[in-house]
C-alpha cells in the first residue's frame, strides 16, 4: 500500500471556551486519505467538521494526537494544499483575474506568467466573460466558481473543500458539482469533501465518512463504489446510489438526531 | 446621486428610464434652487440687519467682507501678497497632513497587527491623546521658533491621532477568513500585509482623512494665531487684533475654501481607489 497523503491518528481539537474551561471540537479523530482520493466527510451542523480541516491545513495545530501529511507532522501551513472555505473568501478589492493570480503570484511567479496562468483557470471554470469584473458584481455562484479557480491554480496535491457549494441553490449546486468533478478528473488530486448533504457526498466521493454529534469522532466508513466518470444529476437515481444512500443515512440519522436534541437542550 | 445631498431613498418602484432621469434632474435642480435662495435670503436679512439695528462694528456686513477680499486680492494685505498667506498656511498644512497620516497609517498597522506591541503602547497612546493638542502649539513655538517648522508639528500631531486610531481599527478588523485564506495560497507575512491588510484598512483610513484634513488646517492656522510672521493664521489675528470683524470673517471664507478644496480632492483620491466596493456601501452613502 502506498502511504496515505493525510493521516489523522487519534487527532484532538480542544478550543478554550467562554468563561473558564476548554471545548472539545474533536476528539481521537482517526482518518487516512489516499492518493488521489476523494473522501467526503458527512455529519451534524457544528459536529467539528470545519475544525478537522483546519488541522489537516496547518491553520489549527492539534491539542493532542498526530495530523501527518505525506508522512510528515504538520507543524505549518503543508505545501500542495489547497482550501476553499465555507465562507465567502475572494479579495473584495480584486478583479476575477486578479484574485485567481493571488495564488501563484504569492509563491513567486512573475506577473505576466501569473495572469496568463489565472487566465486558463478563469476560462476553464466558465468564467472568461468576467475576468474584469469585481466580486460585488458577480453571483454567489460564480464567486464560489473564482475562490474554485483561486484554490486550483495553485495545482494542490490536497483539495480541502469546506461545504463549498451548501449556499447556492440546487440547479447551481448540481452544475457545480459536476464541474468540480470535471476538474478534478485527470489532477490525481486528494480530495477531502465536507458537506452535510448526504446526496451530494454519494454523487462526489469514493468514499463517505460518518462523523458523530459533537465532539466529533468517525463514526463509520463506507467505500462508494459508484463507476467514473460521473453524471451527479444522473447517478443519483441509479439502484446502487440508493442503495449505500440508505446504508448511509442509518448510520448519519441517528448522530443528527442527537446533535438536533443536544441543540434544543442548550438554545 | 451625488455626495452632496443628504438622502438618497427614492420610493418609486417602476418607472422608464427617461422619466426617472427626469425626475432625478428636476429634483436635483429644485435642491440647488432652495440652497442658493437659503444663502441669498440669509447674506440679504445679514446685511439689511447690520445697516438698520445691529452694530456692523462687532458683527460686519456682506458687504464689507466681500471688500477687505476684494481689498487683499487686488492690492495685498498689511504682511505681503494674499497668495504668500495662502501659499505660506497650505504648505504647513499639507505638510503636516502627508507627515501626521503617514506615521498614523504606519504606527496604526503595525500595532493594529501585533497583539504585543499594542498592549505595551496602549497606555502611553491614552495617555498622549488625552494631553489638550492645541496646548502643544506654543511648546512647538519654543522648539521650533516662528518659521513654518512649529505650525507643520501642530498640524502632524492632530493629524495623527485621527488617522491612527482608525488604522489601528481596520488593520485589526481584517476579515479572518481573507488571511487564512491568503496564508493557504502561499502569501508570506509581508505580502499578507501589502496585499490583504492595507487594502483591508483603507476603508477606515480614508474615513479619516476625510476630517484629518481639516485638522492639519486647524493645526496651522492655530500655530500661525500663536505666533507667526505670514499666514492666514496671523490675518485673522491681526484682524482681532484691530478689532477687524470683516477681516476675520474674510480669512475665515479664505480657509473654508481651502478645506473644501481639499476635501473634493481626498473624496476624488477615494472613489478611484476604492472603486472596487459595491456602490451602496461606497461614498454615496456619506453626507
Ligand atoms: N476558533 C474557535 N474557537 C472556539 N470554538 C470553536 C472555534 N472553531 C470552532 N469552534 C467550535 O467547535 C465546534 C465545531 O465547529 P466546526 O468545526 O466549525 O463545526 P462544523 O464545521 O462541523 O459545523 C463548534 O461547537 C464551534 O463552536
Ligand atoms: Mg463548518
Amino acid at each position: 500500500m502506498t502511504t496515505p497523503v493525510i493521516e489523522l491518528r487519534g487527532a484532538t481539537k480542544r478550543f478554550p471556551a467562554t468563561g473558564s474551561g476548554t471545548h472539545t471540537a474533536v476528539r481521537d479523530l482517526t482518518l487516512t486519505v489516499a492518493p488521489g482520493e476523494f473522501v467526503a466527510v458527512v455529519g451534524p451542523t457544528g459536529c467539528g467538521k470545519s475544525t478537522t480541516l483546519s488541522l489537516v491545513s496547518g491553520l489549527e495545530a492539534a491539542s493532542s494526537g498526530d495530523v501527518l501529511v505525506r508522512g510528515e507532522p504538520v507543524r505549518r501551513i503543508p505545501s500542495g494544499v489547497g482550501y476553499m472555505f465555507q465562507s465567502d473568501a475572494v479579495l473584495p478589492w480584486r478583479s476575477v483575474l486578479d484574485n485567481v493570480a493571488a495564488g501563484p503570484r504569492y509563491r513567486g511567479v512573475g506577473k505576466r506568467e501569473a495572469r496568463s496562468r489565472a487566465h486558463a483557470w478563469v476560462e476553464r471554470v466558465g468564467l472568461g466573460g468576467f475576468a474584469g469584473y469585481y466580486p460585488h458584481q458577480l453571483s454567489g455562484g460564480m464567486r464560489k466558481r473564482v475562490a474554485l479557480a483561486q484554490t486550483l491554480v495553485n495545482e494542490p496535491e490536497i483539495l480541502l473543500m469546506d461545504e463549498p457549494f451548501s449556499a447556492l441553490d440546487v440547479q447551481t449546486r448540481a452544475l457545480m458539482q459536476d464541474e468540480l468533478l470535471r476538474l478534478w478528473a485527470g489532477t490525481g488530486a486528494a480530495v477531502v469533501f465536507v458537506t452535510h448533504d448526504l446526496e451530494e457526498a454519494i454523487a462526489l466521493a469514493d468514499t463517505v465518512v460518518v462523523m458523530t454529534a459533537s465532539p466529533a469522532t468517525v463514526k463509520a466508513t463506507f467505500p462508494v463504489p459508484l463507476e467514473r466518470p460521473r453524471d451527479v444529476e444522473e447517478v443519483r437515481l441509479t439502484p446502487e446510489f440508493l442503495e449505500i444512500y440508505r446504508e448511509v443515512w442509518d448510520s448519519l440519522r441517528t448522530e443528527v438526531a442527537k446533535a438536533r436534541e443536544e441543540a434544543s437542550r442548550v438554545g | 446621486m451625488s455626495a452632496d445631498t443628504l438622502s438618497t431613498v427614492d420610493a418609486r418602484p417602476v418607472e422608464d428610464g427617461s422619466a426617472l432621469v427626469r425626475r432625478r434632474r428636476r429634483r436635483r435642480a429644485l435642491v440647488w434652487a432652495v440652497r442658493v435662495a437659503a444663502v441669498i435670503v440669509w447674506l440679504v436679512s445679514w446685511q439689511l440687519a447690520a445697516t438698520y439695528w445691529i452694530d456692523p462694528f462687532y458683527y460686519s456686513k456682506p458687504t464689507a467682507i466681500a471688500g477687505r477680499l476684494v481689498d487683499w486680492f487686488t492690492k495685498g494685505t498689511a504682511f505681503g501678497s494674499i497668495w504668500t498667506q495662502i501659499g505660506v498656511t497650505l504648505e504647513e498644512a499639507v505638510a503636516g497632513f502627508v507627515i501626521g497620516a503617514l506615521a498614523g497609517v504606519v504606527l496604526g498597522i503595525v500595532l493594529g497587527r501585533s497583539r504585543f506591541l499594542a498592549d505595551v503602547a496602549a497606555p502611553f497612546i491614552k495617555a498622549a491623546n488625552a494631553v489638550p493638542r492645541i496646548v502643544l502649539a506654543s511648546l512647538f513655538i519654543i522648539w521650533f521658533g516662528l518659521g513654518m517648522s512649529s505650525k507643520i508639528a501642530t498640524a502632524m500631531v492632530l493629524v495623527f491621532f485621527a488617522v491612527f486610531f482608525n488604522a489601528f481599527q481596520g488593520a485589526r478588523e481584517v476579515d479572518r477568513n481573507l488571511v487564512d485564506n491568503a496564508r493557504i495560497l502561499g502569501a508570506s507575512r509581508f505580502a499578507l500585509l501589502r496585499s490583504i491588510v492595507v487594502p483591508s484598512a483603507t476603508s477606515w483610513i480614508f474615513a479619516s482623512l476625510h476630517s484629518a484634513f481639516g485638522f492639519a488646517l486647524i493645526g496651522a492656522v492655530v500655530g500661525e494665531f500663536t505666533g507667526a510672521d505670514k499666514g492666514l493664521g496671523l490675518l485673522i489675528n491681526n484682524a482681532q487684533g484691530t478689532f477687524d470683524a470683516a477681516g476675520i470673517y474674510a480669512g475665515m471664507i479664505i480657509t473654508t475654501v481651502l478645506a473644501l478644496a481639499a476635501e473634493w480632492l481626498i473624496s476624488t483620491a477615494e472613489k478611484r481607489l476604492l472603486r472596487w466596493r459595491p456602490p451602496s456601501a461606497g461614498a454615496d452613502a456619506q453626507i
